[in-house]
């Protein structure tokens, strides 16, 4: 899975020609069959999070963590193997970060 | 673990375990299968040869005993073979199978402590053991970082194979930071060998050597050849009998070994024909002006400073403006020697050299009180007692 990082601060560019590219490396792995599902997610201000782990689960308004960087969104690949990851996750044209996790098989 | 066994057996672990590991990813489809197996059969050979006699096929006996463990422990865990089965890794694009390993245990993906244990294991043949005495850390924290490492490799989908074109430059620079750090740890140990026939600097310089026969055109591999064995020449004259440090200035040159050099400044030659310079040749270019120098009066000072600006200038570093302040000091003398030196107080404050190479020029302008306290400095920054001695005996301190 690759996670994408994002500033909370908005970038220089416009946001238009940001998601054109994102669009454009979307359309580019989905057709490589790399990406097999994935999702843009709304700002951190929209989150809401679930405490457990007390007597009874509290629900608080925001992410999990107060950061400056939070998940603005990921990807469901299907790689050979890391260095293909990499590759996809240098050219990602948005975002501060991509964060790359191999998922759980059994 | 008591390694009292007869001498080349490092060299046969060396050779071998790289080829086993390999040949066993290859076979088994899973690196961490390979490896831990390779590592069971070197630790077999440990205890049967020095009883039975080194096999007159050492590779082959390790080979055997290696597969015979990782088909018994996929007999074992057949839930793991069904998972094995699946041939996590894609087929290898040329070069030596050794060299491959090396891309896999220095990926960037990888912690540096992680790639340097893992290298000096899976492609060196060094035991866990041979590791954490070599780093002084517990053996416990080295298995744990090879554990580690092996399973995210695994996890994360570390590839076995040789770089794709477009990475092979940054990934090869990953592999030889690797080295550099491994030589360096190896170089710069008071004890030169880890156990009786292994020193990490020699093993660093194979390993570099074994990576320049797969990539004859890469500048920057022969550069560090290079360098590693002007500093490997020089060997045989860095201690006393005493065990104390003999500095550059002080050591006897009649004992540098004079084949070594030619080799490495044929290397040097090499590189430097390929049109590429790179940080790796400018320091082997450095230390062939202090091989080639009749004493250290007749140095190439000049030279020195003019090849400590194009490194600094390459790879900015206080460390290099340090180096070349002590070259500066030949040319233009102490004072101005001492303003560069001062000026790099806040940056390598706990750098002990930078103390010691102060006091040495406070003791030259005559300020032996400032002297004494930049050797005292000195003193509290170093645990390698060959330095330390080194540092009492210059500056005057009383040992304890």
């Amino acid at each position: 899975m690759l996670m994408f990082v994002e500033d909370n601060d908005p970038g220089e560019r416009p946001m238009t020609d940001v998601m054109k590219d994102v669009d454009t490396w979307w359309g580019k792995y989905s057709q490589s069959g790399a990406i097999v599902g994935g999702e843009r997610l709304q700002p951190a201000a929209h989150a809401t999070t679930v405490r457990l782990g007390g007597s009874t689960p509290t629900v608080v308004d925001g992410p999990f963590a107060e950061t400056k960087e939070s998940i603005g969104g990921f990807a469901i690949v299907q790689v050979p193997d890391l260095d293909a990851a990499l590759a996809m996750a240098k050219s990602w044209p948005a975002s501060s970060s991509v964060e790359i996790r191999p998922i759980w098989e059994d | 673990m008591s390694t009292a066994v007869e001498p080349g057996l490092g060299e046969i672990f060396r050779e071998e375990a790289g080829r086993v590991t390999a040949s066993l990813t290859r076979r088994f489809g899973n690196f961490e299968l390979a490896e831990d197996c390779t590592q069971e059969a070197f630790v077999e050979a440990l205890r049967s040869w020095p009883l039975q006699g080194i096999p007159i096929r050492p590779g082959a006996w390790l080979q055997r005993v290696a597969e015979r463990r990782a088909l018994d422990r996929l007999r074992r865990d057949q839930r793991f073979a069904a998972k094995v089965g699946g041939l996590p890794f894609p087929s290898p694009g040329g070069g030596d199978d050794r060299l491959q390993l090396m891309f896999t245990c220095c990926h960037p993906a990888l912690s540096r402590e992680a790639q340097v244990a893992l290298t000096l294991r899976v492609v060196a043949g060094l035991t866990t053991a041979q590791i954490a005495s070599a780093f002084l850390v517990p053996e416990a924290t080295v298995a744990q970082r090879i554990t580690r490492a092996k399973r995210k490799i695994v996890s994360a989908g570390i590839p076995f194979r040789m770089p794709a074109p477009a990475d092979l430059e940054a990934r090869l620079a990953e592999v030889l930071a690797v080295l550099y750090l491994m030589f360096n740890e190896g170089y710069l140990a008071s004890r030169w060998e880890i156990s009786q026939d292994r020193s990490l600097a020699e093993d660093a310089t194979w390993l570099v050597g074994l990576t320049a026969q797969v990539l004859p055109s890469q500048a920057e591999v022969l550069g560090l050849l290079a360098l590693f064995k002007f500093q490997l020449a020089r060997v045989e004259a860095r201690f006393s009998s005493a065990g104390s440090l003999v500095l550059l200035a002080d050591q006897d040159r009649s004992r540098w070994d004079q084949a070594a050099i030619r080799e490495a400044t044929e290397l040097l030659d090499r590189a430097a024909a390929l049109e590429r310079p790179g940080p790796y040749q400018l320091q082997a270019a450095i230390a062939s002006c202090h091989a080639l120098a009749a004493s250290w009066a007749t140095t190439d000072w000049p030279i020195l400073v003019r090849l400590y600006d194009r490194l600094q200038a390459m790879q900015p570093s206080p460390v290099i403006r340090l180096n070349r302040a002590v070259a500066l000091w030949h040319v233009a003398g102490a004072e101005v020697a001492l303003h560069e030196a001062d000026a790099l107080v806040p940056e390598l404050e706990r750098y002990h050299l930078l103390h010691s190479t102060r006091a040495e020029l406070l003791q030259e302008l005559g300020r032996d009180d400032d002297a004494r306290s930049a050797w005292e400095k000195a003193l509290t920054l170093t645990l390698n007692p060959a330095e330390r001695q080194h540092i009492r005996l210059r500056g005057g301190l009383s040992g304890h």
